[in-house]
């Protein structure tokens, strides 16, 4: 069975919801710690959300240097497929798997809300189940998710296709370009700020087609993954 | 005992919500003189011996690799605080 791990910083706090849409899509989640190097034979990585160290210093800034994330920057630069969620994008942006960064909210509140999602690239590792242009709605909960880049870097992502989520209907926390996940180059590292874990099973996500709570929507993000480690 | 300071703040380019916030706070408290905040962070970074050339060159990098991020943040000031020697 598929091997997916699941790293818990001190302060992550969706990593058990991580773990459970892990199993849900239908592989086995593996727990990694973030003072263990070892990322025991895992086929690919979630750094979920939540608040490591505090989001002191800034949000994932202290994450980085954790045992754990050198073994997951070599790993990921090999191609190994990494999600980053909400607190594990900041990660892998303080990182530099991904470019940018995220501050404060334009409107300086915390955010909670359902959230419409464009998808805009399905040739990542983490997209694949989805269709081009499809809209897709998962919670997004985040105080710092205000995605900013300098103008050369939005223009290489635009200009190479690698923003994969864009939020739709309204801009949520200020993002430049309405930008909520982007992937690397080589489309095997994905970061999100909203959270496709919270939308993975009938009776526990956002409203839905079929009725209140019946949104699933953020089940093929690891779907995707399965199919893409046996594509 | 000696000390080094490094001073952050958020890039000119890059909005910054929390000065935003306490401009807004300001004159409802009577301070009406100020146009403009820009809220950033102060480090004090305290060494064993005196603050040498070697000491401070550490500072600028720990300033430039961990206490800043460069997409959002630049390292206005690293300089020794002369007052830390009193305190010890």
């Amino acid at each position: 069975m598929t091997r997916i791990g699941v790293v818990t910083f001190p302060g992550t706090l969706d990593d058990r919801d991580a773990a459970r849409a892990v199993r849900l899509a239908g592989a086995e989640p593996v727990s990694l710690w973030h003072a263990d190097a070892d990322l025991h034979a895992v086929d690919a990585v979630v750094l979920p959300g939540g608040f490591s160290y505090g989001d002191y210093l800034r949000a994932g800034a202290i994450s980085r240097f954790a045992p754990v994330m050198g073994s997951i920057v070599d790993a990921a630069n090999g191609g190994l497929p990494v999600l980053g969620i909400c607190n594990g994008f900041q990660v892998l942006t303080e990182a530099h798997l991904l470019p940018g960064s995220m501050i404060k909210n334009d409107h300086l509140r915390f955010v909670c809300r359902e959230q419409v999602l464009s998808i805009e690239n399905i040739d990542t590792a983490w997209t694949r189940d989805y269709a081009r242009g499809e809209r897709i709605t998962v919670p997004l909960k985040n105080q710092d998710g205000q995605y900013v880049a300098d103008e050369r870097t939005l223009d290489e992502l635009e200009g190479e296709g690698r923003v994969v989520f864009r939020y739709s209907g309204v801009n949520p926390n200020g993002s430049r370009r309405g930008i909520a996940g982007i992937t690397n180059a080589a489309g095997n590292v994905v970061g999100l700020m909203p959270h496709p874990e919270h939308a993975v099973e009938v009776g526990f996500g956002p409203d839905g087609a079929k009725g209140p709570r019946t949104g699933t929507d953020g089940l093929r993000v690891f779907t995707s993954v399965l199919h893409a480690l046996v594509g | 005992m000696g000390r080094v300071v490094v001073d952050v703040m958020p890039t000119p380019e890059i909005l910054d919500p929390q000065g935003k916030a306490v401009a807004g706070a300001l004159p409802r408290l009577g301070f009406v003189q100020f146009t403009s905040v820009r809220q950033g962070k102060r480090f004090e970074l305290t060494c064993e011996g005196p603050v040498t050339d070697e000491i401070l060159a550490a500072a600028r990098e720990a300033g430039e690799h961990v206490l800043s991020n460069p997409v959002i943040e630049d390292v206005v000031a690293v300089y020794a605080d002369e007052s830390a020697r009193a305190d010890a």
